[in-house]
């Protein structure tokens, strides 16, 4: 057990001082709880709650500031919904007029039979599209309740028969892109695929096999360099 | 616990077997990002205890009846390997891994911000490889540092520790001997930035003045572990 860090006070970080938000020009990384200074004058953005006046983030992420919103940026995220992004799901499951979409959101989204890909009989949904199926498909509409539902009626929209599909943390889907996308274009033209990357973070890649895997160990370098904690800014 | 007859633990210079003070707490070290496919998950080893905890999720709560249409559930599941003690675990759920899965989810169900992810649920599995003393404590705080890890919002990290009573004496995270022929012992789980407890159990008899200082030693020693936990979660910035 020798060598080992010993919970003794002489081993512990720095306190952080906690009166009002801190220098927005170095992102601190914050954690659950941590105590981001005084409300007043501050607007409290995602990831912070104010509780006594002091704002709190909860969430472990980066801090920013803008304006007079403070935020935290996470450093792991879900994918939460919104109507008219493009998305990659899988079937879960069907009944006779609907099919359940896993969209990596918390809540499963449907696909009415009625906004499916192409015509169905009642009770033949499994014919078109069956379970384990991956399809290209847009939220048409997030109920309050959080229930989306998604359509495949729209240009492009279709069921994924080909390539490989692997999956980025959402907030990353920016840094994937770049500037004007730079990078997503750089990437295409290296690994001569097709990508296509959806708002949950999802991506179909279809090409080659060398260029696929150019493009998957390209996501996996991205990933892992954000999970580093002081990766991506 | 009760007191196995005369069994001498703590010496007339107040040291224990392990040579700690009474108020010191066993070597404790954190990682997080241990379990590649979770979203979140941390490795947690407390003096000779192991625990490794995945968190997956938010996700769809299945089977549907156990569904909550204002807020998500937290499936907690506590196991204990077969080979995490010297005297084999027979695998699988017992009275007593159903009693720490519970309570473990209800100390996290008093920070984690549930309400944002109304139907759907997340799962936390709490694997410990090695016991010793204290696996609750482990596992709960661990739970709380891999939830954080996974990007759920939360209110405050939770921090499990516990002080008991050896030779009529009140010590501070007990280790095994400690806690078999020990006379009490007293778990607590703290919120170390308010103070708040969410987690409280007691086993033996405490008076009133080594209630209070075994509640001071745990309240000490959450800090000193709150500590250890940021930076691990900060991974040695800031």
């Amino acid at each position: 057990m020798k060598g080992w860090p010993v919970a003794r006070l002489d081993t512990m970080s720095r306190e952080s001082s906690a009166d009002g938000p801190r220098d927005s020009r170095r992102a601190l990384v914050v954690v659950p709880g941590e105590d981001l200074g005084v409300s007043e004058g501050y607007e409290a953005g995602h990831g912070v709650l104010v509780v006594d006046g002091r704002l709190k983030s909860t969430k472990q992420g980066r801090m920013n500031t803008k304006g007079s919103t403070i935020s935290v940026e996470p450093l792991h995220t879900t994918y939460m919904p919104r109507p008219g992004d493009l998305v990659i799901g899988h079937i879960e499951g069907c009944t006779n007029n609907i099919w359940f979409v896993d969209i990596g959101a918390p809540f499963n989204s449907i696909l009415p039979m009625s906004l499916g890909p192409a015509k169905v009989e009642f009770g033949g949904t499994r014919k078109i599209l069956d379970i384990g199926d991956s399809i290209l498909c847009r939220v048409q509409e997030v109920e309050e309740t959080h229930q989306s539902v998604v359509t495949m009626k729209g240009l492009g929209l279709r069921k994924i028969r080909s390539g490989a599909l692997d999956d980025v943390d959402p907030h990353l889907l920016g840094r994937l892109i770049g500037k004007g996308g730079n990078f997503l274009r750089d990437l295409k033209l290296e690994s001569e695929c097709r990508i296509v990357v959806a708002e949950n973070g999802r991506l179909w890649i279809d090409g080659e096999l060398d260029g696929i895997l150019k493009v998957r160990n390209c996501l996996k370098e991205i990933s892992l360099e954000a999970r580093q904690v002081g990766g991506v800014n | 616990m009760g007191g196995y007859g005369d069994v001498q633990m703590i010496d007339e210079k107040g040291l224990r077997m392990d040579g700690r003070k009474p108020g010191d707490v066993r070597p404790i070290t954190i990682e997080t990002g241990v379990v590649p496919v979770a979203d979140g998950s941390c490795r947690m080893t407390w003096g000779t205890n192991e625990a490794i905890v995945a968190v997956y999720g938010p996700m769809e709560a299945h089977p549907r009846k156990i569904q909550r249409q204002d807020r998500a559930v937290l499936d907690v599941t506590y196991n204990m390997a077969p080979f995490s003690t010297t005297d084999r675990m027979r695998p699988g759920f017992n009275r007593r891994s159903r009693e720490i899965s519970k309570v473990t989810a209800d100390a996290l169900e008093s920070v984690v911000l549930l309400e944002l992810y109304p139907r759907s649920k997340i799962r936390i599995s709490i694997e410990i490889v090695s016991a010793e003393a204290g696996t609750r404590c482990v596992g709960l705080t661990a739970a709380s540092v891999a939830l954080a890890d996974a990007g759920i919002p939360m209110t405050d990290l939770v921090v499990s520790v516990a002080s008991g009573k050896i030779n009529d004496v009140v010590v501070c995270d007990l280790n095994k001997e400690e806690d078999n022929y020990g006379e009490a012992d007293l778990p607590m789980g703290i919120l170390p930035n308010s103070g708040e407890l969410v987690f409280l159990q007691m086993d033996g008899d405490l008076s009133p003045d080594e209630f209070k200082q075994a509640w001071d030693y745990n309240m000490d020693a959450a800090m000193e572990v709150h500590k250890l936990m940021v930076d691990a979660l900060k991974g040695g910035e800031n």
